[in-house]
């Protein structure tokens, strides 16, 4: 009777995998804050960060030691194990994302077939979804246990506004899984290697999807819950040291794994476009592949951090009504025309009008 | 009221067209333009690796000059001291011994001279006092110090290298101004 053995090969492949997903991901969130100032700075004409190490290159590593020295302070009148709870659920909401994202198709190694995604579920889209939500609460323990107005003002703008974008977010994605008909995210990569990426087939979804997805990750032109300028700061203003560090590198790890979700909705996954992956694995063998398909879904990745980073140095932030404004008076009702047309034109398909 | 450049140019206050409420396009239009930005000619100069070439009628740090033969021109006369707006200049005198000839131009020199380089105004009034081309403004300005002790500065921090020993840095010194009496024109 062995109702609950171990396969200790499996155990010891998801757990590598898990250690490099998340190693990988905080290393990658570490380089987009470098990045970010770089490209903030090329952006407005000035140099940015370049004093440490060649080019500034350690630039990260620096500002996470500043952190870690710095004097780790608790409010005396906040809620302290809330305190320490928020900035805990946000990096730890973030990280969770990566779990279902397939980063590659697989890998032969030790006679063995390793996927290269850490659990393919078969409600992988609705686990992402369930994780962002709660990626909220951090946000919302955070500004609440601060014990202050302007970071409590911070984490309600936080919540109302994930809360209005997650709809438009659903229902937009809605149409493409009556396209793809299936909510594993394996799947769908597999779907879009043999087909269409689905940004051909669903643009305004995409479009509807890329706006939820700047609104979710708390980025410009909607990161009003920690504007500095009216709220000095909002959710994190009491917070110091490594746990503002935990926060804002949730942001980070958000901003990067959110870019992979896109990706492997929209842009064909680990997919190496114009190129016939069947004919390109026969020649070059399944490891190498492997690699390939990691570097290109790594690319679109830096693609779509890079369009974040950009549209954050160019826009301005949306007012309070302006943001509500565009996620229920816009982006709802779009996102619901376009389920309906999409609807329809599967209905019309099905039933053999081919046009 | 005139403006004071043709730079200016007024908000306008019209209601927004179908094309712009649409905030789409006009946010990928200032996305273009912020693109644009990315190829732009960066006007920093790093400024420890680069340094921006100083004018030629800057007035920096002092220096204390010699002549050819690398004997301090100073004579302890005073003028310098006494034309310092800021009162920033000390000086004791002494008398040359007989042997030092070498060190000394002529038969009076100064045994201290201390510059306060918190109270010089790096006006250059020494300069143009100095009847022996004594003092001048180098090209150099004061570095940061932690104590203010610090920027009073004795005669080994003003006097200028040896021409003879060490003529790569009495150059770098000198800089690229005229340091010897002719064409001056305050030998009067």
């Amino acid at each position: 009777m062995h109702l609950l053995a171990i396969d200790w090969a499996v155990f010891t492949e998801k757990l590598v995998l898990i250690i490099v997903v998340v190693s990988a991901s905080l290393v990658i969130a570490m380089y987009s804050t470098y990045a970010e100032r770089k490209i903030a700075a090329i952006i407005q004409d000035r140099r940015g960060p370049n004093r440490a190490g060649p080019f500034g290159i350690l630039q990260p590593l620096a500002d996470g030691l500043k952190l870690f020295f710095k004097e780790e302070i608790i409010p005396k009148f906040s809620s302290k194990f809330l305190f320490i709870l928020g900035p805990s659920i946000a990096m730890l909401t973030a990280i969770m994302i990566g779990a279902v994202i397939p980063w590659g198709n697989k890998i032969h190694l030790f006679n063995r077939d390793i996927s290269l995604q850490i659990a393919d579920v078969n409600i992988g889209i609705l686990y992402v979804f369930g994780i962002v939500s709660l990626g909220v609460y951090g946000i919302m323990i955070g500004g609440w246990a601060s014990n202050n107005k302007f970071s409590l003002l911070g984490a309600m703008r936080a919540a109302s506004q994930i809360i209005s974008y997650e709809l438009a977010m659903g229902i937009s994605l809605i149409a493409l899984l009556m396209l793809s008909g299936t909510l594993s995210l394996k799947t769908m990569v597999d779907q879009q290697m043999d087909h269409w990426w689905y940004i051909f087939k669903q643009p305004l979804g995409f479009l509807i999807f890329l706006v939820c997805a700047f609104a979710e990750t708390n980025r410009t032109p909607f990161d009003l819950s920690e504007a500095e300028n009216e709220l000095i700061g909002g959710y994190h203003s009491e917070y110091s040291s490594m746990k503002l560090g935990f926060y804002l590198f949730a942001e980070y790890v958000n901003m990067f794994l959110s870019s992979a979700v896109m990706v492997t909705l929209f842009f064909g996954g680990y997919d190496i476009p114009f190129v016939n992956d069947h004919t390109l694995i026969n020649t070059i063998g399944t490891n190498w592949m492997a690699v390939l398909q990691g570097g290109a879904f790594f690319i679109k990745i830096v693609c779509f951090l890079f369009l974040f980073m950009w549209v954050r140095w160019t826009i301005p932030r949306f007012r309070y009504d302006q943001l509500m404004n565009l996620g229920w008076k816009i982006l709802l009702p779009l996102a619901l025309f376009n389920m309906l047309v999409t609807g329809a034109i599967i209905l019309l398909h099905q039933n053999n009008w081919h046009f | 009221m005139q403006a004071l450049t043709n730079r200016a140019k007024p908000v306008s206050r019209k209601k927004m067209n179908l094309w712009e409420s649409m905030y789409l396009p006009e946010i990928l239009r200032g996305m273009f333009i912020t693109f644009k930005h990315i190829f732009r000619k960066k006007v920093t100069i790093n400024y420890p690796e680069q340094t921006r070439p100083f004018s030629p009628v800057f007035r920096g740090l002092q220096i204390l000059n010699r002549d050819e033969e690398g004997r301090e021109n100073c004579t302890a006369c005073g003028l310098c001291a006494v034309a310092c707006p800021a009162e920033a200049i000390t000086m004791e005198a002494a008398e040359r011994q007989p042997g030092e000839e070498h060190l000394y131009r002529e038969e009076k020199y100064a045994a201290k001279y201390e510059i306060n380089m918190l109270r010089c105004i790096f006006c250059g009034l020494c300069e143009e006092a100095c009847p022996k081309d004594a003092v001048y403004l180098s090209e150099t300005f004061a570095p940061a110090n932690y104590q203010r002790k610090g920027f009073i500065y004795g005669k080994k921090d003003l006097l200028i290298p040896h021409p003879k020993e060490d003529p790569e840095a009495y150059a770098k010194a000198k800089g690229s101004r005229k340091l010897h009496p002719e064409g001056h024109g305050n030998e009067k």
